[in-house]
């Protein structure tokens, strides 16, 4: 066995050592994911009442509900996606239609690709800088969903693209053998056929724009709001800032500790439902798919 | 798919064969520019954060009403972070070192866990288990950082402190743990794209010479993708360096340099979001968080570049 270099009983050893080590992973990752919503649910659920998801937060935090947060958290999510989604859509037929390769293909692809890297921390920064500073909205909805709407841009561009590559070439082709100009191929065929697919990159994009902090620390989140948003140059409470300040300043954090887990079990649910939702469209999809 | 959309109302196209016309009809080239100014506007945020980023970093190094300007060997090489002091101190040294430690750490974790489940993912599970760890990883990934961050802290943190017995629980362990959780499902998926666009006919070949399943993954697929795998543990780094909130939760916030994986740090970005929102816009103060801003661009600019440009070339290597 000199062409392996081990003799036969080492090579099985190692074989099954490796699996095992290859198959612990997987186990490991898997009871990771378990324990933590486990711990989170175990200990939120009993916090969950109605009054808990309609109420506002009363004695310092240490009473009440989470509404305007809850409520904040989706309209910041909602409008990022309302901003991103026409534009990255709009990207996306470019990139998978029209360009290209070139010099302005690659530059758009490397700004794409690095947008996707960028801290969202510095997002928030820039927020901060331009849509609160220079823009003049103030710390409001508007910048905070501006803010998020960027950091999900390349997220939903890249799925859309994808989405529309998947599309097979021989419908472009049928469209456009029967007269249609490339427009009209994208619009009447090409669209429809990769919209389904196109909305489950949206989802998730909405699911991440929900669960992001950082980005909307400085430029929408205001620690307590005594009403709710009015317009969209209101200052709104979100549930991820909510969380973080509930667990970290006050004076009173053990004492509301059930709150801060019955606001993490929330923030989970929200988040990680929707990428369950888009998880199990797009499996469906595929099953389904014609092509 | 739902079926074809219905063309009844398509007058415009029937009068001439538009296949034959050598030029796009307008309708065609406005569609084409709105999609074109769509995709360069990516390209422009990208260059517009850059820009300011910049412009309000540079205020640092230049006088303001409080003095001189820091200069640039100050900044870097200075390890003492006292902003608020009288006189300030504004060295990111130890607040580099700290980022770096803590991506460090987590890399060595996060590295073999997920190439692990790649190669377990892309070559070893079968179709049905597959199908549910592989949600099971995306649903990972989409944990919001502020959770992880909290279970650090009411989780994490008193079980180090008090089986460990360190005096806290909130240090660089707990924080590269928490990321090394966040970067393994970046590590993971993309590593599986990789794995499984080695093709088939390599891995047949070794079966043929007699190689056992393992031999066949590390001297076959894993040197076949190994570009892949770099971006992809590139990528993962990259997440970590720039994650925010479980580093301001759970990494203890002291501007030092670490000594030991139990020391309180303050990495970049955390010392960002714990700060900004309590600066005088203008101060110096200010324009520091800024500068720290630019040297987290460049950092993560830096990663993603060679990711790119790592990735291009196993994507024409593929193409061969």
């Amino acid at each position: 066995m000199a062409l392996f270099g081990y003799d036969y009983q080492t090579r099985r050893r190692r074989e099954a050592l490796a699996l095992f080590l290859i198959r612990a992973s997987a186990v490991l990752v898997l009871a990771i994911l378990g324990g933590i919503l486990a711990f989170i649910f175990y200990n939120g659920f009993s916090a969950i009442t109605w009054d808990f998801l309609t109420q506002f937060p009363r004695d310092g935090m240490r009473a009440g509900g989470i509404f305007p947060a809850l409520l904040g958290t989706l309209l910041l999510a909602v409008g990022s996606l309302v901003i991103a989604l026409p534009l990255g859509f709009g990207a996306a037929i470019y990139l998978a239609e029209y360009a290209r390769p070139g010099a302005l293909l690659t530059a758009i692809r490397l700004g794409i690709s690095n947008l996707a890297g960028v801290p969202s921390v510095v997002f928030g920064l820039f927020g901060l800088a331009v849509f609160v500073g220079v823009l003049g909205f103030g710390r409001s909805l508007l910048s905070g969903s501006l803010t998020l709407a960027l950091l999900v841009l390349p997220t939903v561009i890249s799925s859309a693209e994808e989405s529309l590559r998947q599309t097979p070439q021989s419908f472009r082709e049928a469209a456009i053998g029967l007269g249609a100009n490339r427009w009209q191929a994208i619009r009447q065929v090409v669209l429809p056929a990769a919209l389904p697919n196109m909305l489950t990159g949206a989802i998730l994009a909405l699911g991440r724009a929900a669960g992001e902090t950082a980005p909307i620390m400085f430029t929408a989140a205001a620690a307590y709001t005594l009403a709710l948003p009015d317009s969209v140059f209101s200052e709104v409470m979100a549930l991820s800032t909510h969380i973080y300040n509930m667990a970290t300043s006050g004076t009173h954090i053990e004492e509301a500790r059930h709150l801060q887990y019955g606001s993490v079990m929330v923030l989970m649910a929200l988040v990680l439902g929707l990428s369950l939702i888009a998880i199990i469209i797009r499996a469906r999809l595929r099953r389904g798919r014609q092509w | 798919m739902s079926g074809p959309a219905k063309t009844t109302d398509n007058m415009d196209a029937k009068a001439e064969p538009r296949l034959l016309q050598p030029r796009l009809a307008p309708s065609e080239q406005s569609a084409k520019f709105i999609f074109m100014i769509c995709a360069a506007l990516a390209l422009g945020f990208m260059a517009l954060i850059m820009v300011f980023l910049f412009k309000a970093g540079m205020g640092l190094f230049l006088a303001n009403y409080e003095g001189p300007g820091v200069s640039l060997t100050d900044f870097f090489f200075n390890t003492a972070w006292y902003p608020t002091y009288d006189p300030p101190d504004f060295g990111i040294g130890a607040l580099i070192v700290a980022s770096l430690a803590v991506t460090a750490l987590s890399s060595i974790i996060a590295a073999p866990l997920g190439l692990g489940l790649a190669v377990y993912l892309s070559q070893v599970a079968g179709e049905r288990v597959r199908e549910i760890v592989k949600p099971a990883v995306e649903l990972l990934a989409a944990i919001p950082s502020v959770v992880l961050g909290f279970v650090g802290m009411v989780l994490i943190a008193p079980f180090m402190q008090s089986v460990l017995d360190v005096p806290t629980g909130l240090n660089l362990l707990n924080a590269g743990l928490l990321l090394a959780l966040m970067a393994t499902p970046t590590v993971a998926s993309m590593g599986e794209d990789a794995l499984s666009a080695v093709p088939k006919e390599l891995r047949d070949a070794s079966y043929a010479l007699g190689a056992t399943r393992w031999e066949t993954i590390w001297k076959v697929t894993m040197p076949a993708a190994v570009s892949g795998l770099t971006t992809a543990i590139i990528l993962g780094l990259g997440r970590a360096l720039g994650e925010t909130m479980v580093v301001l939760m759970v990494a203890g916030g002291s501007a030092q340099i670490p000594t030991s994986v139990f020391d309180s740090i303050r990495p970049l970005t955390s010392t960002l979001a714990a700060e900004m929102a309590e600066t005088p816009i203008g101060s110096h103060h200010y324009y520091a968080l800024f500068a720290i801003g630019v040297i987290l661009f460049l950092m993560t600019l830096c990663f993603n570049l060679l990711a790119f440009f790592i990735s291009r070339r196993w994507r024409s290597m593929g193409a061969r």
